[in-house]
């Protein structure tokens, strides 16, 4: 019954999808992880996978970034299969983890001149100053990184995944642990992404975050993706908003509001 | 081989170099126990014991090296282990980078953080009036045992910094290796041991490879000592890098 709600993408989507999965399934010892995840996402796109702890999303990521191998099923990213094609999907890619991947000792400017070398760019120190502008870590840039906050390092966990443009980049739980304003900061820079033309997929458990950002979303529930669609489409999966009629109690607001209004009114008389 | 590996070795090489140039103390702590050893032995032990030699810190320090190095791989471990925890392992393992060169920069690095401990214990005997007659040829001799000796037991702390589950499990395997040079030439002659400690005191890796610096130091005829000691240290060496990296392959996929 789960899998009718499926809303199924457009062939039109299938055509240009830079990742696309069939069949997914990843056990760790007895434990059933995925039981066939099917996903296709646009390019360009957001795409977020949506599901409790545990639901399988990291496992999803990890496969998708070589980190893993699946048991069974299918991968491509970016045209690559993850299984026999994994240096040339590493070239395509860049994975933000769960925490962040930054190296404490070495200052902000540093991690990325790190990661451009070994992406063996030219110029890396031209790069690093480019992103540390882009995501207002100038001043920051020649502080070691245990000086960071927890937003800051976020960012520059950000900033390193996008340096040599991979086309697609995953985001594993980007914004777990982050207070409000650092959320908004992280939202900001992966719509900047796809405006860009990157394809992002985000793993999150928050659902305002896949409503706020997110084109497609698609739930990892038990090993299964249990439906898969636009926030419109999702929407449309529950019964139209019926009209009720409820009785309503005052509120301590209505009781004050109509205690003080009538004094006034008494005083005026 | 990935076409990248040298590239990518130095540079991830560099980072780990930075790293010890950021946490000098990680080598001057190294250095420490060592140095703590032979100043005990030295001034407090040191005039009860009958080694047979006019000076004691030149019979001693060959083992204090040893005892250097072993104590120096613990960080190696150490180092692994947290690059391994925090995310930057993944991350690096998710790159185009060619994938042995996380391990061979993590060698690598324990080589020169154990030379620079090994200087400065060397410096230390200077002053303790250690004094050799050996040639360029004998120290050259000497550099290379000790780096043939520290490259073996980095590979075997390679293991438990990479399948360690807490930060002690990564260190502690080193300490039984620090102990092992008690129970070998390195302090006292074996002939005044009782025979079963006698016995494995003259069979294991520590005794011939003292015994093949020390000869060198005192620009002595080395004998079979070299010999059985670099045959130790290339079984060590090949052993642990195997298992090593079977460990690895198996961490990563």
């Amino acid at each position: 019954m789960l899998t009718a709600m499926s809303i199924p993408p457009t062939t039109d989507q299938v055509e240009q999808a830079v990742i696309h999965v069939q069949g997914l399934e990843k056990s760790f010892k007895q434990l059933k992880v995925l039981r066939g995840v099917d996903i296709d996402v646009a390019r360009g796109s957001i795409f977020a996978l949506l599901g409790s702890n545990g639901a399988g999303k990291t496992t999803v990521v990890k496969i998708l970034s070589t980190l893993l191998k699946a048991d069974g099923g299918t991968a491509r990213v970016n045209g690559f299969d993850v299984a026999t094609q994994a240096a040339e999907v590493r070239e395509s890619i860049s994975l933000t983890g769960q925490f962040a991947a930054v190296d404490e000792i070495l200052t902000g400017r540093e991690n990325l001149v790190l990661v451009a070398r070994l992406r063996h760019l030219k110029d890396p120190g031209a790069i690093a100053d480019d992103l540390l502008r882009r995501f207002s870590l100038t001043e920051a840039g020649t502080r070691r990184v245990a000086t960071y906050s927890g937003g800051m390092r976020r960012r520059l966990d950000i900033a390193m995944s996008l340096i040599g443009n991979p086309p697609v980049i995953f985001l594993d739980e980007p914004t777990t642990g982050l207070d409000p304003e650092a959320r908004i900061e992280v939202w900001q820079a992966v719509k900047d992404l796809a405006e860009a033309g990157t394809t992002v997929l985000l793993t999150t458990q928050y659902l305002d975050e896949a409503e706020h950002l997110a084109d497609r979303i698609a739930i990892l529930h038990e090993g299964r993706i249990i439906v898969n669609g636009t926030l419109d489409e999702l929407k449309q999966l529950l019964p139209p908003a019926t009209i009720e009629y409820v009785e309503k109690q005052p509120s301590l607001e209505d009781v004050f509001l109509t205690l003080v209004g009538a004094r006034t009114q008494k005083e005026q008389r | 081989m990935n076409r990248h590996f040298v590239g990518d070795t130095a540079v991830l090489l560099g980072r780990s170099l930075r790293h010890i140039a950021r946490s000098p103390d990680t080598i001057i702590t190294t250095a420490i126990m060592p140095i703590a050893f032979m100043l005990l032995f030295v001034y407090v032990f040191g005039g009860a014991i009958e080694t047979g030699t006019d000076s004691y810190v030149k019979y001693l320090l060959p083992g204090i090296l040893v005892i250097t190095i072993a104590s120096g791989i613990s960080y190696t471990a150490f180092r692994l282990f947290l690059d391994m925890k925090g995310g930057i392992f993944e991350r690096f393992q998710s790159m185009p980078v060619a994938r042995s060169s996380v391990l061979w920069a993590h060698v690598l690095t324990s080589l020169v953080a154990n030379l620079i401990s090994l200087v400065v214990v060397v410096g230390v005997a200077l002053i303790m009036g250690f004094r050799t007659g050996a040639g360029v040829s004998q120290w050259l001799a000497v550099a290379g045992i000790l780096v043939l000796f520290t490259l073996a037991l980095t590979w075997i702390a390679v293991i438990p910094g990479l399948t360690a589950k807490t930060v002690d499990g990564a260190s502690a395997f080193s300490y039984p290796l620090i102990f092992l040079p008690f129970v070998s030439s390195a302090f006292v002659p074996t002939e005044s041991m009782p025979g079963p400690v006698r016995a494995f005191a003259e069979h294991q890796p520590v005794t011939s490879i003292v015994n093949a610096i020390r000869d060198l130091f005192s620009q002595q005829p080395v004998g079979s000592d070299i010999w059985i000691a670099l045959a130790w240290c290339v079984g060590i060496l090949v052993l642990a890098y195997l298992f090593a990296n079977v460990t690895y392959r198996r961490r990563i996929s």
